[in-house]
């Protein structure tokens, strides 16, 4: 299945990328996650060692037990600092 | 996005806001209004520009989320948000929320509640031009205290 992944803020410059479409069997967004960092310690870094990673599917807060459909939105992003 | 609810780039006017929340509105007894302004001085550097980024869409949503819980746990008649993104310069203002009720004390309760949520709910971020460069703003430990008093 195919999930839109979208990077803000200070994850969206470590990474060099806002938004991605990318192909994944992930049942989960921790599975998602776990597929991602595997691609090397840049993606490692910013994602699974990072103990303030926030995350929204469908623009709803999610963790890493949510689960995911085809066609999600998947987004990462660190606390937020508005107001 | 509800008319009480708004992401924008441009200004906003505190007196024109407030009439419009009001507007026909006799059975308001109480407004009460905060602004957020730029400030030009953050953790000791000096702050030229400042530069809001938003989840566009759950921006709007968390917004909305955070509103509609104000009026279940308030007796609020009116209330507005409004959120300016994009580049600020110090003494902008960037964010309005104004809350409406018969009595005082819903209105001053709600408009805490609603800000103290904001600033740890809505995805909105902050970057700072100051002399060494752009920083990423850090997410504050008191923001979070705030927030968790209105725990139910």
């Amino acid at each position: 299945m195919i999930v839109n992944i979208l990077y803000f803020a200070s994850l969206r410059e470590q990474l060099g990328t806002a938004n991605e479409q990318f192909n994944t069997d992930a049942a989960t967004v921790g599975e998602l996650l776990d597929q991602l960092c595997a691609r090397g310690p840049r993606w490692q870094q910013a994602l699974c060692d990072n103990s303030h990673l926030q995350m929204a599917v469908d623009q709803t807060v999610a963790h890493r037990d949510t689960p995911l459909r085809d066609g999600a939105e998947v987004a990462f992003f660190p606390p937020v600092t508005g107001g | 996005m509800s008319d009480w609810v708004r992401v924008q780039t441009e200004d906003f006017d505190l007196s024109t806001e407030v009439a419009r929340l009001r507007a026909g509105r006799a059975d308001i007894g109480a407004v009460v209004t905060f602004v957020g302004t730029v400030r030009d001085i953050n953790q000791g550097d000096t702050v030229a520009t400042l530069e809001l980024e938003h989840y566009p869409g759950m921006t709007e949503k968390a917004l909305n989320e955070i509103r509609d819980e104000a009026h279940r746990r308030w007796h609020l008649e009116n209330s507005l948000i409004i959120h300016r993104v994009g580049p600020l310069q110090p003494q902008d203002q960037i964010v309005l929320v104004a809350t409406a009720s018969r009595h005082r004390q819903d209105a001053f309760e709600a408009a805490q509640f609603i800000m103290d949520y904001l600033k740890t709910r809505a995805p909105f971020w902050k970057k700072e031009q100051t002399p060494d460069g752009h920083r990423w703003v850090d997410a504050r430990d008191s923001d979070r205290a705030a927030a968790e008093r209105w725990a139910e």
